[in-house]
This record gives structure tokens, sequence and C-alpha cells, in this order.
């Protein structure tokens, strides 16, 4: 709430009885802890007040939607990594499933079951890596410890499924790069397990605590039709009240099988924000628990799709004709029919979308991606007008935006 | 839908006086002072690698020494960043494995450029192309930094084979049952 101040020098107002100040311009970022990577905010201040505040972006571009232009249908899929790099997983699965939806291609069951495991895993891992920023954002030291401790818990299990803990590339058009290892789902069932308590305890220094309300509690207010306006998705959209959430609306990869409630805040408030992220790492760890319990057998690939996904390695090294094949899926890549596709999968930060352009062949005509945290950053101009600086970082670390994604 | 509304309630007013909040957290801190440290003196503990890991790319020979690529430059046009480059060569035809035909005459990998995807290794057709171990590379030039052929071999060394599918080949050769 903008706080009222009264100059006890009356000798310092103006003629017309205002006290006028000069309005100061400070850039905050691109290298400020607080905008979490690097984001330049260029604030207008009255005093402590900010009237004016011009997001600049672009310190990280790297043209990821050109270069797609320039490659074969997998070889974009480490670039996707380097998207939301706090959720590299969800980001491939995002990815391998729009231009499944191009090719109109079904995963089998087990295929889907363990992308929806992993995109849950990304949702925990980014949630815990935003409460122990905005921890941190906000003075509780402590927590990002705490969160990290998780967090690597989850990057060794990465680590044992993909091959490397950050950048991932997990996903291939029509399957994945590898199937599950012998015992990782039981290892991730022990993760979920004793993960809840530590949740619930990392969550009690935050919720009740007056220091963190008195910084987070209605600073910030987004409102419900602010929300829908600006484009907010994920749990900023849900933290204003809005019940959007893409895996209850538009189920994808077998979502509309598993169990779970969607968090919804009141107010739209930092506060609000804050609690929906904590409620939405509980709700993941409930669908972790519903994959593991039915965890189907069967392919873990699309076998038909022939022209997509690359034959197995014994058969490349023994038969000619797989050989082949092989070397023609590398040099021309997965064929695709022409067409569009535009698919969104609801990402840790927000929906996550991929437009797809394609004229056949291998290398899509033109490939947009919808990037949630971009979107979110839009709201920005609108919500920091009023507050103080030191509420612009309590903002900033409740919007928990990844730069990586936003200038892409 | 299930929709659930978090819950937000006023603080009461023991809540309002700090003094819960300052017990809780004293008490999450003394429970982590007295627990099992999570962290590891780093250099001289080293984190178990798990099979499969993604580490440094290397070349590697056979069980009986023959070197298993065959340059068919598979790795270089796949890799995202370019940082393969071979110069194709031929094998002696003297040599025992010259059915075989072509060997890499020159293979270096920029370790600036290589970002450990592992496609190289995964579009490989002769598994001669693998991620080992070492994640830690490092150098005090750019050109010490580009991995030439002896280097990657001897990151590489020998891998066991499944398949031997040229010993298979000059067998049938041989046998006068080419194909």
């Amino acid at each position: 709430m903008p706080t009222e101040y009264t100059f006890p020098d009356t000798a310092a107002k103006n003629a017309t009885g205002e006290f006028e100040t000069e309005k100061m311009s400070l850039s905050m970022g691109p290298s400020h802890p607080s905008t979490h990577g690097v984001l330049r905010l260029q604030l207008e201040l009255d005093g402590e007040m900010v009237t004016k505040c011009d997001p600049v972006l672009g310190y990280l571009h790297r043209g990821d939607e050109k270069i797609a232009e320039n490659m074969t249908y997998n070889q974009f899929v480490p670039y996707t990594d380097r998207l939301d790099y706090l959720a590299p997983l969800a980001n491939n699965v995002a990815y391998a499933i729009a231009v499944e939806r191009l090719a109109k291609l079904e995963m089998p069951p087990r295929c889907q079951a363990i992308r929806v495991i992993i995109c849950e895993m990304a949702r925990i891992s980014a949630h815990l890596l935003g409460l122990g920023a905005y921890g941190i954002d906000v003075g509780a030291w402590s927590i990002f410890l705490y969160t990290f401790t998780e967090r690597e818990k989850l990057y060794k299990l990465f680590e044992e499924l993909t091959g490397a803990r950050f950048t991932t590339s997990y996903t291939r058009i029509g399957g994945l790069q590898r199937d599950v290892p012998e015992g990782w789902t039981a290892k991730v069932d022990a993760f979920c397990d004793q993960f809840l308590p530590i949740l619930d305890e990392i969550l009690s220094l935050l919720t009740r605590n007056k220091i963190f309300m008195d910084r987070t509690v209605d600073v910030g207010i987004i409102s419900k039709a602010d929300a829908i306006a600006y484009g907010l998705t994920g749990p900023n959209l849900r933290g204003s009240g809005v019940p959007l959430d893409l895996r209850k609306d538009k189920p994808y990869s077998g979502y509309e099988q598993y169990e779970f409630d969607v968090p919804v805040g009141a107010k739209g408030d930092c506060y609000d924000r804050y609690l929906c992220r904590g409620e939405e790492m509980k709700q993941s760890v409930r669908i972790l628990k519903q994959a593991i319990a039915k965890f189907p057998g069967g392919d873990w690939y699309a076998k038909d799709a022939k022209k997509i996904f690359a034959p197995p390695k014994d058969k490349i090294l023994t038969s000619m004709e797989e050989l082949i094949q092989n070397f023609m899926l590398v040099t021309e890549g997965p064929q695709m029919p022409a067409g569009e596709v535009y698919f969104e999968a609801e990402n840790p930060k927000g929906a996550l979308g991929f437009f797809i352009v394609s004229k056949g062949g291998g290398v899509p005509y033109r490939l947009k991606i919808r990037a949630p945290s971009f979107c979110n950053l839009s709201i920005l101009p609108k919500v920091c007008v009023g507050s103080l600086v030191s509420d612009v970082v309590s903002i900033l670390g409740s919007l928990d935006f990844v730069m990586g994604e936003a200038d892409r | 839908m299930a929709v659930i509304p978090v819950s937000r309630k006023p603080l009461t007013l023991l809540e309002r006086t700090y003094l819960p909040q300052i017990a809780g957290g004293l008490k999450t801190t003394l429970k982590h002072f007295f627990a099992p440290k999570d962290t590891m003196e780093y250099p001289e503990e080293r984190p178990a690698i798990p099979a499969g890991y993604r580490g440094v790319p290397t070349l590697v020979f056979d069980p009986h020494g023959r070197e298993k690529c065959v340059s068919c430059q598979l790795c270089e046009f796949v890799c995202p960043p370019k940082a393969i480059r071979i110069t194709p060569g031929e094998i002696a035809a003297d040599a025992p494995t010259a059915h075989v035909e072509k060997a890499p005459k020159e293979f270096e990998i920029d370790m600036l450029r290589c970002i450990y995807c592992g496609l190289c290794q995964e579009v490989c057709p002769e598994e001669a192309i693998w991620l080992q171990n070492v994640y830690t590379t490092s150098g005090y030039s750019r050109a010490e930094l580009v991995n030439n052929k002896q280097k990657l071999y001897e990151l590489g060394g020998t891998l066991p084979d499944t398949h031997f599918k040229w010993d298979k080949k000059k067998a049938a050769e041989e046998g006068g049952n080419a194909h």
C-alpha cells in the first residue's frame, strides 16, 4: 500500500502548498541480486516511492527462435533446456509434445507417465528455488539452504535418469532419450515420502512469520481482471484467484488420470502467490505418488513412428536397414507433415507455448516460443507504481521469473 | 475441478509478538545444527557418478585395439553447438583392419563449445564416441581445450563390445558370404 508521508518542514513547500521534489531515475539491474538474472528496471522515484517502472529486457537474448529454424527438431531439444533453466525437464516435455501434436503422434502410456513424473519433479525443483530465492529477497536466509538441500536430492535423481543434473535434454520427438533406470521410481517415491514433512517445516518458517507477512501481505496486489488482461499464467494468475491450470483445462500427457487440486489465492498479493506455490508443491507430490503407484509397463517411445524416432541401438549396429534409417533421421530430421500447431503446457512458471509452422520435413519453418516469464513480467509497470523500492524487490521475488526464458 | 483457496488467517495476538516464530525458527536451526551434514568437502570427497552420466566426450577402442570410429561424420553433423570437427582418412591397405576402410585422420572436439548433450553418442552407428565420467575440464588457453584425436583416445580407453560387427563382416567375407 502507498504510504502517506507528512513533511514537518513547512518552509520547504512551494507556492501551491505542495512539497516539490525532483524525480530520481534509478536503474535497478541488469546485475542486481533481486532481479534474478539480467532484468533491468528503469525506475522513476519520488523519494522512496516508485512513480514509473520500465522493464528493460534482452540482456540474455540468444535468438533461440531463429536458431530453431536452422536445425532438425531433435537438435533443438538442448536449447529448450536453456529457456526456463530451473525446470529444463518440463521444457523438454512441452517441446516434444508440441512437435508430436504436429505429427499427430500419440505416446504410449509408459512414456506419458515418465513425462508426467519428470514434469512434476521439475515443478517441485523450480518452486523450491523460487521459494528459497524469495526468502533471500525478503531477508530469510535459511530457507534457501533448506530448499537447496531438497533440490540436490532431486538433481541426483535427474542425474541418474538423464545423465546430467542441469541441462537434461531428456525428451526426443516421439519418445525419450532412454528408459527409466532400474529402481528409479522407487527412489522418487522415497523422495516424496521424506519431502512432505520437510516442506512443511520450510513453509512453517515463513507462512505465519510476521516479518515475512509484513513484507508480502497487501504488497503488489494484482486484481483478477488485471491478471487476465496482462496474460499472466501459472501461480501468478492463480494467486489472483483465477483457477486456470492447463493440466486440468486441457490435459496433456495423461494428466486427466491423476487427482489433484488447484490452489488459488484470494487477494492476488505477494503472499497469495507464495501460498499458491507452497500448496502446488504438495499437489505435485500427490501426482507423483499416483503416477508411480500405477506406473505402466510397455514401450517408452513410439514404435510405429519409424520416420520420427530412431531405431534401437543394437539394431543400428547389426542391421543395414536400421543403419540407413538412423542416418536419414539424423541428417534429414524427424519427418513432419506440413502444417502448424500451437501447444501450451503448464510449466512451473506458467503456460509455456510452442507455435510451430512446418512446411514438411525435419526442420521447422518457424518456431515461436510463448514464454510465461516474459508475459508475467509485462505487469511490472502496472504493479510496481505506487509501491516502495523495497516492495519492488518483494514483487519481483513473488513473480518468480527466469530471464533465460523471458529473453530466449 | 477441484479448486482449493489457500488459507490466510490473520495473525493471532501471540503471533504478532514475533515470539512463536523466533522460537520455531531457532528450533529448526538447532535441529539442522545437530543433523548429519548435507555438504561435501568437494575436491577431497567426490560425489558418486551414476551409470550413463554425460561427462566429457571421448573416443574408444574396441577390445581388440581397433579404433571404432569410421569417420562417418554423423556426430559432426548432429552436434548442436558444432563442437566436433573430423577430417576423414583412409586405413592403410596392408593393415589387419583394412576392410573397415576409413578412420578419422583428425578428430577434434572443442570443449569450450561442447554442451554435453550426448547427441553424438546417441547417433553414433559404431558406438565409437562415448560421454564418460570426467566432469571437470580446465586449461590455461583456448587451444589447450580443443581435444585432439590422441587426447580423445587417452580419455576414452577401451570399452567392451557386444557386437564386433567388423570382425563378423570380415569372417563373412572370408567365408564367401559378404552380404
